[in-house]
């Protein structure tokens, strides 16, 4: 297991980064935590004749708050994540679904952005961005764009990324005042991939009714799943029992999961089905506590 | 062979501080900080079970954080300051994680050991009061084929009781 020859770049300005990029296109591969991109290396499954190291770019590690929004840039790592009182004030879904990911010594090296452009469908971040909201502010020497999380997923480990872009930041809308959070996934092995998995956010209004809602879904498709269906059948209802298990119904049937060694796809529509309804468990929970 | 951001496909200097001594050394860009530990200074406590990140017996500390050294290249380390296995005994006097784990019979063929005293020593100077969940959850990305885990665990616990109780410094 020794990764191909590649030449190595180590910019230290984003400048840099992007004129690399510009140059080099679609022979270059982005480094950024390496806690994917080098076992891929490593089994000789990517080839990239280039590969440009943005570990030494100090303006893509900061975390900000900016117009109420927590924002991060695309080299904060997992545990920078999980240590920040910031994010845990200010976005208690990703503070919470970050220890979900692979195990300490990963989370020491891998870094937010990329766990978002490496954009594995069966990953936490992919899903909370989507449930979130989340925008992606995307830098090329053309100039910036911003992307929505629901844009930017567009497969199997294929987002909308030009080959000359760079993800600069991640932007995370305020977290309405009170929400609940929880996430569930069912995993082989601790720290694995999921099987299959779910995230969910929930407010309560006046009266103790559901006035805001997300859920979103990981390892039941090629890209992150949004349950919007199941969002609007909880809307204005109390987060009882019966109202959880509907919502976690209308999530998880219209799932067509693939089928593999690790589960066929009845059994992980299942799986999704039962993941979505203990994260909103837990999100109603939470959500009446702060209540 | 450079360009922008001082491109090369072979020879990069670099200067590493491995266990509190500064090693400069030229290596091929693509050597992993674990060849380069193993290969180059001969630190061969650092064991390779999987090199793609799953196994954790490569793991070391990297400023001060745990890392797998086969996911990071040598090249990135290069300023960093490295703890191995071999960086924690002074002298005859082993480190209070390693003592415990001679005294837990916290290994049986010893392959995976390096990895898991680093993971622990990582977990024990942020948290040394760190519970019995709290140590299977730092350990869970280090794995062993001979112990089923239990008299690991038990090693870390007794490791913390030592900083708690003796005042043992890792």
């Amino acid at each position: 297991m020794k990764t191909p020859r590649f030449e190595y770049h180590a910019p230290r300005t984003l400048d840099e980064v992007l004129n690399l990029l510009g140059d080099l296109g679609e022979e270059a591969k982005v480094l950024a935590g390496g806690q994917s991109l080098v076992p891929l290396l490593a089994m000789r499954l990517a080839r990239p004749e280039h590969v440009i190291d943005v570990n030494r770019v100090p303006e893509l590690a900061r975390i900000d708050e900016r117009d109420g929004a927590l924002v991060l840039g695309a080299m904060v790592r997992h545990r920078q994540v999980e240590r920040s009182p910031v994010v845990a004030a200010r976005s208690p879904l990703l503070a919470g679904a970050v220890p979900f990911i692979g195990h300490v010594a990963i989370r020491s090296r891998g870094t937010i952005g990329g766990s978002l452009a490496h954009a594995d469908a069966s990953a936490e971040l992919p899903a909370v961005a989507r449930a979130l909201d989340a925008e992606l502010l995307v830098r090329s020497t053309r100039g910036d764009r911003v992307v929505a999380a629901e844009s930017f997923f567009l497969g199997h480990f294929t987002t909308a990324l030009e080959d000359d872009e760079c993800l600069v930041e991640v932007r995370v809308p305020a977290w309405p005042t009170g929400a609940g959070w929880g996430i569930y996934e069912m995993v082989r092995r601790h720290g694995d991939f999921a099987v299959a998995g779910a995230v969910a956010m929930m407010a309560l209004g006046d009266g103790g009714t559901i006035a805001d809602a997300r859920v979103s879904l990981f390892g039941v498709a090629d890209v992150p799943v949004r349950a919007q269906a199941a969002e609007s059948a909880l809307l204005g209802q109390a987060p009882t029992s019966d109202v959880l298990d509907a919502a976690a119904a209308v999530a998880a049937d219209p799932l067509r999961p693939a089928s593999d060694l690790h589960g066929s796809s009845a059994y992980r529509r299942h799986v999704a089905r039962v993941a979505v309804r203990r994260a909103l468990a837990d999100a109603a929970e939470r959500a009446k506590e702060a209540a | 062979m450079t360009s922008q951001g001082g491109a090369t496909t072979s020879g990069q200097a670099i200067a590493v501080e491995v266990n509190g001594t500064e090693r400069a050394a030229t290596v091929d860009v693509r050597t992993t900080l674990a060849d380069f530990l193993r290969e180059h200074l001969g630190l061969t406590g650092t064991h390779l079970g999987c090199e793609h990140g799953v196994c954790g017996a490569c793991t070391v500390l990297v400023d001060g954080e745990p890392v797998r050294s086969c996911l990071m290249l040598a090249v990135q380390a290069d300023g960093s300051s490295v703890v191995t296995v071999e960086g924690l005994a002074e002298g005859n006097a082993m480190h209070p994680v390693q003592e415990a784990f001679w005294e837990s019979f916290a290994f049986q063929c010893g392959f995976c050991t390096p990895g898991f005293v680093m993971s622990a020593v990582a977990l024990l100077r942020e948290n040394p009061d760190a519970d019995e969940a709290t140590v299977r959850e730092a350990l869970s990305g280090n794995l062993c084929r001979c112990s089923g885990y239990q008299t690991i665990v038990e090693g870390v616990l007794a490791a913390g009781r030592k900083v708690r109780e003796e005042g043992a410094v890792l």
